[in-house]
């Protein structure tokens, strides 16, 4: 029988079985846990914490969150102690896989389902079930086996209160690459660049030397932004630029926070300025706090450069309007 | 005489996939599977389809999913552009081709590995060089390359004009999760949604939260249009499409149309409203029930001030007074929408439509003769009136 048999058949006696005896928690559903958590988590909801709400809530009183199903029966420090033999099933089939090369192990999935709102008082049991090892797959990590796990949480009187569903991947480590160089140090990520075209070419050497630049028609005057080759009003192929004072109001904005983008810090507010001129135009607000930015916020162009490749035309509030938004 | 494409074609039947995020499969194949379960609901045999049409957005080719399905000879084949804006825009085409006697059955598909494959989430690539990209470098360098960061723009400018509040947003996605919570195939399935979670939802991109966008979804979804002569021997006799138009208004762009004199209206979305009711006869009251695009909760509200349902501003009225909901002036998004039950472009809307006017929504309102299925906001956009043959 090949080693690697020999290791399906071990593997297959792990299917399906309990890893061992429910887990009880430590610890009674509490306020001061729930307190800690919402806090640390920065989850302001009143019907986790505050009595009086969570009475007048459809909950009719304190009700933990519910994303801290797993906190309940958490081995805590023993958890990240290791070491020592295998406490259950799980540990056992990880130390087997470890035994055949797949010494490292990622989480890659977890969902939860609940069935009701935990209470103070509630006495949380877990049991768990493998459910499922996946032959070898190759992912961009290494070559590994997926382990799927059920488990199932139940209240003092053996009553379902959610069930969790948790899929890891213990695998081989791919080949760590050659020791990178200095220079071979992956790049700093960058804004992304603006594609340059025959239609807005002309616009970014403007913002190079400095200037805001909005394109005008040179039959009917006029202005247009973003640029395009011809006059919507007039047709005319024929134009020029005038610069802008670069003096504007703040139309519209948003603040984005997710998914934050390598390049950008975030978060990161972002407006429709409408310049003095009457064309509005894209752009970063800087020089305030990003949720201080309002609609009608008077704003002052300012350029800068923003890596040592690009130049951008970004706004700033003019001296005093962050304050009065407020 | 006018011809126009008033009761010139019907849906005789519907498929689709399971919705899931991670489906494990090929798009090819999800499109296989949703184009022979709607084959199946209609009683027609692959051999019997000679037109198909899906979404320029889609990766899989008609001709691949025509030879894996054993689709024969096809005499009309189109995509149409512009992401969601074209959800119903593949009905007008697919009505056009058979009102035009270009094609008597034609198989519409769309099928996307949404959540594992592609995520539209994640924002424009700048190392996808396409003709538009040129359009795109107005907003990537300083960031503004995410749906939800387009969506909110013109949702901040909106709040601000019309005072109407993100409770109000929060109103319609509460509503459409409603209607989730008794669908199995929903995402959110029996998992209701209070105003306290939606408001403590994170946020995405202010002043969007969390539970204001769509989901990302595997799957796909398929429907048959016919003549409604053809249809009316099938299994399941047809779906009348009454009306269905498509449009893009002045000085559009792809999502970032900010340089028109106002932010708060949809000139495309009123363009079509004014075609399907010119063309069906029929006016914003005649409406029982309707699949409103919501990839986004704000685009709800704008496009029932769009389709004449309420004043411009008024919408905020319209979700506080339960219009939404079942029961309510309008029943919408009885699926779940797109917010609660999956995202797949629309298409799964267009099912829905078919399946109230059928009278087999899981969520089935009353009064059913007419109902609205409309398509993307903030794109060149589309939209249809059903009714019963
Ligand atoms: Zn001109």
């Amino acid at each position: 029988m090949s080693n690697s048999e020999e290791l399906e058949r071990a593997l297959a006696r792990y299917v399906g079985a309990e890893i061992g005896p429910p887990a009880v928690g430590p610890d009674l559903v509490n306020a001061p846990m729930v307190r800690h958590w919402c806090e640390i988590l920065g989850d302001a909801n009143p019907v986790y914490t505050d009595p009086d709400v969570a009475a007048r809530s459809v909950h009719g009183g304190l009700v933990a969150p519910p994303t801290m199903l797993q906190v309940w029966t958490m081995a805590g420090v023993a958890l990240a102690g290791g070491g020592g033999p295998a406490a259950d099933l799980q540990q056992e089939l990880h130390a087997l896989l470890s035994e055949h090369g797949y010494t490292s192990v990622v989480a890659t999935n977890c969902e939860q389902v609940y069935d009701r709102y935990l209470r103070p008082d509630d006495r949380v049991t877990a049991t768990t079930v493998i459910e499922a090892i996946s032959p070898e797959k190759t992912t961009g990590l290494g070559t590994g086996r997926f382990i799927d796990t059920r488990t199932t949480y139940r209240d003092a009187k053996g009553e379902r209160v959610a069930w969790m569903t948790f899929r890891v991947l213990k695998f081989k480590p791919a080949q760590p690459a050659q020791a990178a160089s200095p220079a071979a140090a992956p790049a700093k990520p960058r804004r992304l660049r603006p594609l340059r075209s025959h239609d807005n070419d002309w616009w970014w050497q403007g913002v190079a030397r400095g200037d805001l630049l909005i394109q005008r028609c040179a039959e009917c005057g006029t202005l247009r932004h973003p640029p395009r080759p011809m006059c919507g009003a007039c047709q005319s192929l024929r134009w020029d630029s005038v610069a802008a004072s670069g003096r504007g109001v703040v139309y519209s904005h948003v603040v984005m926070h997710h998914p934050p983008i390598p390049g950008y810090g975030f978060p990161l507010a972002v407006a429709l300025v409408e310049l003095e001129e009457g064309t509005r135009i894209v752009s970063n607000v800087v020089g305030c706090a990003p949720d201080a930015v309002r609609i009608g916020m008077p704003v002052q162009l300012e350029m800068q450069d923003v890596d040592e490749e690009l130049r951008l035309p970004l706004f700033r509030p003019v001296s005093g309007a962050a304050e009065e938004a407020r | 005489m006018t011809r126009t494409l008033r009761d010139a074609a019907a849906i005789a039947g519907i498929g689709q996939t399971e919705f899931s995020k991670s489906s494990g499969r090929s798009e090819l194949q999800l499109a296989c599977e949703a184009v022979k379960s709607a084959l199946d609901d209609a009683g027609l045999s692959p051999r019997d389809v000679d037109g198909m049409t899906t979404f320029t957005l889609d990766t899989t080719d008609e001709i691949e999913v025509a030879r894996a399905v054993g689709i024969g000879d096809l005499r009309f084949f189109s995509r149409t552009p512009h992401g969601g804006g074209a959800a119903i825009g593949v009905m007008h085409q697919a009505a056009m081709a058979v009102a035009t006697g270009s094609a008597e059955v034609v198989v519409v598909y769309r099928a996307l590995n949404g959540r594992s494959g592609q995520r539209y989430s994640q924002g424009v690539a700048s190392d996808v060089v396409t003709s538009d990209l040129i359009h795109w470098s107005w907003y990537l360098p300083y960031g503004l390359l995410t749906p939800a960061s387009w969506v909110a723009m013109f949702t901040q400018r909106y709040l601000h004009e019309t005072g109407t509040t993100s409770e109000d947003l929060a109103r319609v996605a509460i509503s459409t999760r409603r209607h989730a919570v008794n669908n199995p195939n929903a995402f959110f399935h029996g998992r209701p949604l209070t105003m306290d979670e939606h408001q403590s939802s994170r946020m995405i991109v202010a002043p969007l939260h969390l539970y204001d966008c769509c989901q990302e979804t595997d799957g796909g979804c398929a429907c048959i249009v016919t003549t409604p002569e053809r249809a009316r021997d099938l299994r399941r006799g047809g779906v009348l499409i009454r009306a269905v138009a498509q449009a893009a208004g002045a000085e559009q762009e792809v999502m970032t149309s900010f340089y028109r004199p106002s932010l708060t209206r949809v000139p495309e979305m009123e363009v079509v409203a004014k075609q399907v009711y010119a063309m069906s006869g029929l006016g914003p009251r005649d409406l029982d029930a309707a699949v409103i695009y919501d990839a986004f909760t704000p685009i709800v509200l704008w496009q029932l001030e769009a389709f004449g349902l309420c004043k411009w501003g008024e919408a905020k009225d319209f979700v506080r007074d339960g219009g939404l909901d079942l029961g309510g002036r309008l029943p919408a998004n009885t699926h779940g929408g797109q917010l609660s039950e999956a995202y797949i472009h629309g298409m799964n809307g267009v099912n829905e439509g078919v399946r109230l006017v059928r009278g087999t929504s899981l969520n089935q309102p009353a009064r059913n003769d007419h109902v609205l299925v409309t398509a993307g906001v903030g794109v060149p956009t589309s939209a249809m009136i059903l009714g019963k043959m």
